[in-house]
């Protein structure tokens, strides 16, 4: 698991090394391409921690080129390579243009809270419920999490697979992880 | 010839349209003395748009200030003359920032990189915490959003003017409105190429007979249209229309010829003015009261 500090990257990226906001689209796109460098040379298969803690606050601009641009690569049909990423240290200061830029693409996130990782963004009723199933379960098959929910398998399999193409799940052989369980991180 | 511009009394967003009604009719390149010697007042709009005015002139124009010494101090602690003496040939004695602390919330400053956004956003922090929890009343959540709409009213600058424009932002009592409630300003002037021009050929742009600044400040500020292809574009606007919102705040925004103003309900302005004088760029104001309730 890679542990990117954000406040540590904006000060990498900017000329000057005081700054403790995430704002401004050129500051964005740089913030985006440092990570995706660090990125870089990864395995085929890896799961990022973003950390806010350091960032005071971020502005719409520089949410829709960091984090929008950034999962909408990796959810992408064809990404780079399989990441998956967890938002850690995000506050009310960071939220609203965070939750701005995922509406307006469409877009969905976990995030890690006090009491644990929770999805947050765009999703249907139907994939938070399938989420939370397999967050429970900690590894699943589609068979486990449809047994849980009372539903046809080939239906769950369905939007487990979706939220997997969405980076909300990994997909392990046959079987599903929620970002941030057990056996995710 | 030099042709007297003469600065009102009171100078905000809507007087400061007296001073383009006299620009109006003189060619740029046509020597200008703008006279402040009787304004006593002046809001951050005012300051920033002088400092344009000087910047869409071809000839160098003169400036003579205010007379009344305090009105003279508080231009030069909100650092108006710092950045005039770079614009205009000034008249009179200049006077001098003194030091100690000022209670300019943002002092007039330029924007013309991301760099300057974010050195703004910075200065503004503690301040904007302080007014806008302790002298407005508002929710601390406010204050993130504060900077956020500073934020993105600056970068319409960097992105779109095409040129380094000005910001300032102050708090006062406003006499004329709101029965002496306290407001927080920000205003954000440049000389650049105006939302019409930069809207000329955006992707989501309806060609039919109407295109006029009018039209353009429209598609920009109600339906978000930029001229990015970029589908993650026009959301710096849309947050600052949903701030202003929340907090039953105005945001105005003068164009061209035209000017858009989302009119909350203390205020009785025009939401959409057209065939006013020409001024190029945009000169953007947010305006932020204090929560009624309080002092009720």
């Amino acid at each position: 698991m890679n542990h990117i500090d954000l406040g540590s990257v904006l000060r990498q990226t900017v000329s000057a090394n005081l700054y403790s906001n995430l704002v401004t689209r050129p500051t964005g796109a740089a913030v985006r391409n440092q990570i995706e460098q660090l990125m870089q040379g990864a395995q085929e298969r890896t799961l990022t921690v973003l950390d806010f803690s350091h960032v005071s606050m971020m502005d719409f601009s520089c949410a829709d080129e960091v984090i929008a641009k950034l999962l909408l690569r990796y959810c992408d049909e064809n990404p780079p390579h399989e990441a998956y990423f967890l938002f850690r240290g995000v506050t009310d200061d960071h939220w609203e243009a965070i939750e701005t830029v995922l509406e307006r693409h469409g877009l969905a996130l976990a995030i890690e809270q006090e009491d644990g990782v929770h999805v947050v963004g765009v999703l249907s009723e139907r994939e938070r419920r399938t989420w939370e199933a397999v967050k429970r379960h900690g590894r699943a098959a589609a068979a486990d999490v449809a047994t849980e929910m009372g539903e046809d398998e080939s239906g769950v399999r369905s939007t487990l697979d979706a939220l997997w193409r969405r980076r909300l799940l990994m997909r392990l052989d046959e079987k599903y992880v929620a970002l941030g369980g057990e056996r995710a991180g | 010839m030099t042709t007297v511009i003469t600065v009102p009394p009171s100078l905000d967003d809507q007087t400061f349209e007296q001073v383009l009604e006299q620009l109006a009719p003189l060619p740029p390149d046509e020597k200008i003395l703008v006279d402040a010697r009787h304004c006593r007042w002046a809001s951050p709009y005012g300051l920033t748009a002088l400092l344009t005015l000087a910047q869409t002139r071809a000839e160098r124009p003169a400036f003579a200030g205010p007379e009344a010494e305090d009105t003279a101090g508080y231009w030069a602690r909100a650092d108006f003359y710092k950045h005039a003496e770079t614009l205009y040939d000034m008249h009179g004695t200049v006077p001098r920032r003194t030091p100690g602390d000022s209670k300019v919330l943002l002092e007039v400053t330029p924007v013309a990189r991301s760099e300057d956004v974010h050195d703004v956003v910075e200065r503004i922090q503690q301040k904007a915490q302080q007014i806008i929890a302790t002298e407005l009343n508002l929710d601390a959540k406010a204050t993130v959003g504060f900077a956020m709409t500073l934020s993105e009213v600056c970068q319409n600058i960097v992105e779109h003017a095409g040129r380094g424009g000005w910001v300032a932002v102050q708090a006062y009592s406003w006499k004329k409105r709101l029965g002496g409630r306290r407001v927080v300003q920000i205003a954000v002037c440049d000389a650049g190429i105006g939302f019409r021009n930069s809207l000329e050929n955006a992707p989501g742009r309806v060609r039919d007979d109407r295109w006029d600044d009018g039209a353009a400040l429209e598609a920009a500020v109600i339906r978000g249209v930029s001229r990015f292809r970029d589908p993650g574009r026009g959301q710096g606007l849309s947050g600052v229309r949903r701030y202003c919102g929340r907090w039953e705040g105005k945001l105005s925004i003068r164009s061209g010829t035209a000017r858009i103003a989302l009119v909350p309900r203390w205020d009785d302005d025009i939401p959409l003015e057209e065939n006013l004088s020409p001024f190029p760029g945009a000169q953007v104001q947010v305006t932020i009261p204090e929560r009624a309730a309080t002092k009720e």
